[in-house]
């Protein structure tokens, strides 16, 4: 065990990133080895973390001693380590990556922020109330949106200011509802409020407006239209965080709302967001075909693989844990996918100096790194084996089948074939001639290594999939009730 | 109805109001306004709903303060970002796509 | 025999690694590496044939080669070696190094060599997963690696025809392996496993499930049937003959076309069961299917000048005899099938093989071109007329042994109709390789040749030459030596007698 007394080590993974941003914020040189070396640190502590759980349980860790409801509590189950570790893997690769790509200045304003938004989202997937994890989302998308905006091109400027409009407003309604649910149970505590009865109509008024409010932030179709323009402006390590990360956390919330929360209310709407999930998939697959830049079509493709975890809500209620752990399968292989897709159009777009997919001539030869991260992940993202993507898919599309639910298998199925068209799209153009239009840059070997590793996880995330089934399953996250031995 | 019940449909009907300003209203300045007024609303309604017993609870009250200070926060990113689109684009308004 | 179990398990696992491993290796080589990376191949081609040597005394000795991995929760990843696997295997790996040979002559000079030969091992290593795997999702896996490790070489000459022909194989490619994907899940929630076993796994399902299983049928040769150029599903084959001669060679004689042959055979043995497939009636439409492609190929080939595309369409039509051979519910028909499976990869490769030599020495790429070709490259074109005999169906040479078991084994089950087939296929295959012979024996050159190369110490390069040759010595010898209890006949008795005549 370690030699700090193991109590501390949940609070660690918030204030170790917190205080490296802050020095990042100080110093005036060095700023991405401090930067590298805390996320490093964070992803030590994480793995020491799923130690403990595996060999202890959950637990909860109330900070500073004071428990609720005026101290807060930390809680650590399989879900939250597993979306803490995702976090931890794509923050390392993400950070390598940025180390070099950022220049003086530029870095200047991205550490900070960077680690502000690890913290935030350590924070996040530690928390157990409902307020707590207000707080968190607003840090999160704060620094997100701040992220976004720092490329300081017009595009970015309006594409954040657009992405903060909207992510307010998600946290508002989903504030409001936290004080429905306050008012009615007297608690903000998950599993606490799941087992108390709440009046319907608050129940369903509060239920509404939190879930908008998620939803705006997983921008789940309709409510996906800032997410292409903040995701392909953003500078690529950024876009590479947001896609794979930022996004997933209203999803997170939701998941949790769903077990602990509104369990009934929640089956009632799953076959309304099953359908727009679906719609999200084969919408967003068709406009990501559409693109003539790498980094759109990308963002797109983002848009196309959230509707994945919606799609397979309304197979949870009968398929319980196993559709659950399928759909979080789903989330980290993307997260790994993704961001190495958005590093490697990065590199791209550094070493073409463009994105236009036409005109990437053969750039197979000159960035082979790049283009087999593009291809690996591409495969995880058309859900081909092997690979964290199958393993989703086919788990899904067994309960589909098994539940005799064929418009969703056939979606499933129809994604993966347009997922396939616009991966190819992007890759047949990196195999054959296009119009070279100047120079190529060289880029950074870390460049080039950063979203390879990550693309390589994804493939192996496919042999490792009974693992991690294993690891979401301690603490039962996926059955409503508290679970904690501490 | 009691003063309490008054003031928390107050904060609801802030709440709209804030939300009908950021869908109509094109100009930055007033929609950043009007997620403020939404804001204040929610604080409103935590308020006005604290008293559960006879005895009034102090926690909203807390969540109020903390939310406070987000908002604070959020709105100083939002005019600072608004004060840098329009220098870049001319104009304090978000063109093309993207609504509510 | 009784196998050290470590040994059992590892030796599969090593047959995959043999060709995984230098590809990956080769992959990081630089362009100019030439030495590093032919001894790379050839040793990873060498081991590859050791070890299938190794393999295959322990498995005609009843050893057990297996191993183990759980992929997804309830099914692991089986790599097994059978006496089916090994039919595959024993081709696959013999090819292989002939084709590395061939390859390394044909590229040279040519740019992006390391992208090339890594490419290659990971298609080979994706045929070798293809041939052990033991159950259907570890198939999958290996047929999706196959898929996806074929298309940088269909693609590589980086031209826009290319690119289209990529665009082709891809579209083709990726929708057989939606329906096989969509089959095999659905096959698995009707039975709870996914294992390959002699006399199937659906034998025991109730009434109720035939209708399902009947689709899922469908949808397993449907998505097997792409790869398999089963008709309609052919379309991507002629197109891709754009690829380089090695590619051609190794995508139709060895790689792709045989693992959809070979899918077929496993879904119709060790999943269905010959006999409950025959119950399911599904057997008459496949061999009716089976038919028509081999008629359909044959038509087709005659009217194409150009020799790749006529040697496509012939690929399209031969590959039909192994499902005609499966589909025809008898041992004597499954062994012509399945015997098919070897002698139409010598006969294909070797013409594939000649088809480069003159393209790449003489600029010859249409029919019309070769008038008197055969006294400017007499060996060439000595193994070209073997292996079109072959194909014919003349005796001695393989191809005669493949029509003759499966003609006793149509009459064997009553199906008279399949010898009028057989025979119009014999027949439309001469029509259109007899003419290539005369053209190329008897007639005078028109003139210059399109594009001539001069090579010093023959016809054309020794690693373009040597491998044809022997390959079409190893068809002739197939045929020659059948009986001979090492032969491919022999093997294809041995696995008919083990899956389907052993209770």
């Amino acid at each position: 065990m370690s030699i700090v007394s193991p109590l501390v080590q949940p609070v660690l993974l918030i204030a170790l990133p917190l205080v490296g941003s802050i020095m990042a914020f100080l110093l005036s040189s060095r700023r991405a080895t401090v930067g590298v070396a805390v996320v490093a640190g964070n992803l030590g502590l994480v793995g020491g973390l799923i130690g403990r759980l595996c060999a202890t349980g959950p637990w909860q860790h109330s900070v500073g001693g004071w428990g609720a409801p005026l101290g807060i509590d930390l809680y650590l189950d399989g879900l939250s380590a597993t979306m803490l570790a995702m976090t931890a893997l794509v923050s390392l690769g993400i950070s390598a990556y940025s180390a070099a790509y950022f220049s003086a200045t530029a870095a200047r304003h991205f550490w900070p922020l960077w680690l502000l938004l690890l913290a935030a989202m350590n924070a996040l997937f530690l928390s157990r109330d409902l307020f707590n994890l207000y707080v968190t989302l607003e840090l999160v998308g704060i620094a997100a949106v701040a992220l976004t905006a720092m490329r300081g091109q017009r595009d970015a400027l309006v594409a954040a200011m657009r992405y903060l409009l909207t992510t307010l407003l998600g946290s508002m309604s989903y504030l409001l509802g936290v004080a429905l649910l306050y008012h009615s149970v007297g608690s903000v505590d998950m599993v606490l409020i799941g087992e108390t009865p709440v009046p319907p109509p608050v129940a369903a008024a509060a239920f509404a407006l939190m879930a908008v409010g998620l939803l705006l932030k997983t921008a789940l179709f309709p409510f996906h239209f800032w997410l292409p323009g903040a995701h392909s402006s953003a500078s690529a390590p950024v876009s590479a965080a947001l896609s794979a990360l930022v996004v997933k956390v209203g999803f997170y919330i939701l998941l949790r709302l769903w077990i602990e929360v509104f369990p009934a209310l929640a089956d009632e709407i799953a076959g309304l967001l099953g359908f727009l999930g679906g719609v999200a998939v084969l919408w967003g697959s068709l406009q990501a075909i559409l693109q003539q830049r790498a980094k759109m079509l990308v963002a797109y493709s983002t848009v196309a693989q959230l509707g994945y975890f919606f799609l397979a809500l309304p197979l949870v209620a009968a398929g319980g844990s196993r559709v659950w752990g399928a759909i979080v399968l789903l989330v980290l292989a993307h997260a790994l996918a993704k961001a190495a897709m958005f590093m490697a159009a990065g590199n791209l777009l550094a070493f073409a100096g463009h994105d236009r997919i036409r005109d990437l001539d053969r750039v197979v030869q000159r960035m082979p790194l790049t283009a087999a991260a593009l291809g690996l992940a591409g495969v995880s993202i058309m859900g081909l084996p092997p690979s964290g993507g199958f393993s989703g898919k086919w788990l899904l599309l067994q309960a589909s089948l098994e539940q005799g639910n064929w418009p969703i298998a056939l979606v499933l199925l129809l994604g993966g074939v347009l997922a396939a068209v616009y991966v190819f799209k992007l890759l047949e153009h990196i195999f054959t001639s296009g119009t070279p239009t100047g120079e190529p840059r060289a880029v950074a070997r870390t460049m080039e290594w950063a979203p390879l590793m990550l693309a390589i996880g994804a493939i192996a995330l496919g042999f490792l999939t009974t693992t991690v089934l294993d690891l979401l399953a301690v603490g039962e996250p996926f059955v409503p009730g508290r679970r904690d031995d501490y | 109805m009691t003063p309490a019940q008054l003031y928390a449909l107050v904060g609801i009907g802030l709440f709209f109001v804030g939300l009908y300003a950021l869908g109509v209203r094109r100009h930055l300045l007033p929609r950043i306004l009007a997620l403020n007024i939404m804001g204040s609303g929610v604080f409103v309604v935590l308020v006005a709903l604290a008293r559960r017993s006879s005895e009034v609870d102090p926690v909203p009250h807390a969540m109020v303060i903390t939310g406070i200070v987000v908002a604070v926060s959020a709105t100083a990113l939002a005019l600072r970002l608004m004060l840098r689109v329009a220098h870049a684009t001319g104009s304090a308004q978000l063109t093309d796509t993207g609504d509510d | 025999m009784i196998i050290n179990p470590a040994f059992s398990a590892t030796l599969p696992v090593a047959l995959v690694a043999s060709s995984l491993l230098p590809g990956l290796i080769i992959f990081a080589l630089a362009e100019e590496s030439v030495r590093l990376r032919t001894a790379l191949n050839l040793l990873g081609a060498l081991s590859k044939l050791l070890l299938v040597a190794l393999m295959l005394w322990g498995v005609y000795h009843e050893a057990a080669f297996e191993t183990r991995f759980e992929l997804l929760p309830g099914l692991p990843l089986v790599l097994r070696a059978d006496a089916l696997s090994l039919l595959f295997i024993t081709l696959s790996a013999q090819l292989w190094f002939l084709t590395t040979i061939y390859a390394v002559g044909y590229l040279e000079g040519s740019p992006h060599r390391s992208r090339f030969f890594g490419f290659f091992s990971l298609c080979v290593t994706a045929t070798v997963g293809v041939a052990m795997a033991g159950n259907l999702l570890t198939f999958i896996l290996f047929y999706e690696m196959l898929t996806l490790s074929t298309y940088p070489l269909v693609v590589h000459r980086g031209t826009a025809v290319a690119r289209r022909a990529g665009e082709a194989y891809l579209l083709y490619t990726v929708l057989g392996g939606v329906l096989l994907l969509l089959g095999a899940v659905w096959l698995y929630t009707l039975t709870g496993t996914l294992a390959f076993r002699p006399q199937g796994v659906v034998g025991d399902l109730d009434a109720r499930h035939h209708t399902s299983l009947i689709i899922i049928f469908v949808l397993l040769i449907g998505g097997l049937g792409v790869k398999a150029a089963l008709l309609p599903l052919h379309g991507w084959l002629p197109k891709a003959m754009v690829a380089p001669a090695p590619v051609s060679a190794l995508l139709h004689a060895v790689a792709v076309v045989k693992a959809g042959a070979f899918g077929i055979v496993r879904v119709v043995y060790d999943i269905f069961g010959i006999q409950f497939a025959a119950t399911l009636g599904v057997m008459m439409p496949l061999a009716w299917l089976a038919s028509a492609t081999i008629i359909y190929g044959s038509v087709r080939a005659l009217f194409q000048d150009d020799l790749k595309r006529r040697l496509a369409y012939s690929t399209v039509s031969q590959v039909s005899y192994i499902a005609l051979g499966v589909a025809l519910v008898g041992p004597l028909a499954s062994v012509g099938g399945l015997v098919h499976l070897v002698h139409q990869g010598l006969m294909k490769i070797t013409l594939f093989f000649c088809a480069g030599n003159l393209a790449e020495t003489l600029g010859i790429h249409k029919i019309s071109e070769m008038n008197g070709v055969a006294r400017r490259m007499p060996w060439t074109m000595t193994a070209f007329t073997v292996a079109s005999l072959g194909m014919i169906g003349v005796p001695p040479i393989a191809g005669f042994i493949s029509k003759w078991y499966l003609s006793l084994g149509a009459m064997e089950v009553g199906a008279d109709w399949v010898l009028l087939v057989l025979a119009g296929s014999s027949a439309l295959n001469a029509l259109y390789f007899l003419p290539i012979l005369y053209r190329a024996w008897f007639l005078e050159p028109a003139g210059d040749w399109p594009q001539e190369r001069h090579y010093p110490r023959a016809e054309t390069s020794l690693a373009l030459l040597i491998p044809p040759v022997i390959t079409a010595t190893l068809a002739l010898a197939a045929g020659l030596l059948a009986s001979v209890p090492a032969s491919p006949q022999e093997w294809a008795k041995l696995v008919v007698l083990r899956e389907f005549l052993d209770p």
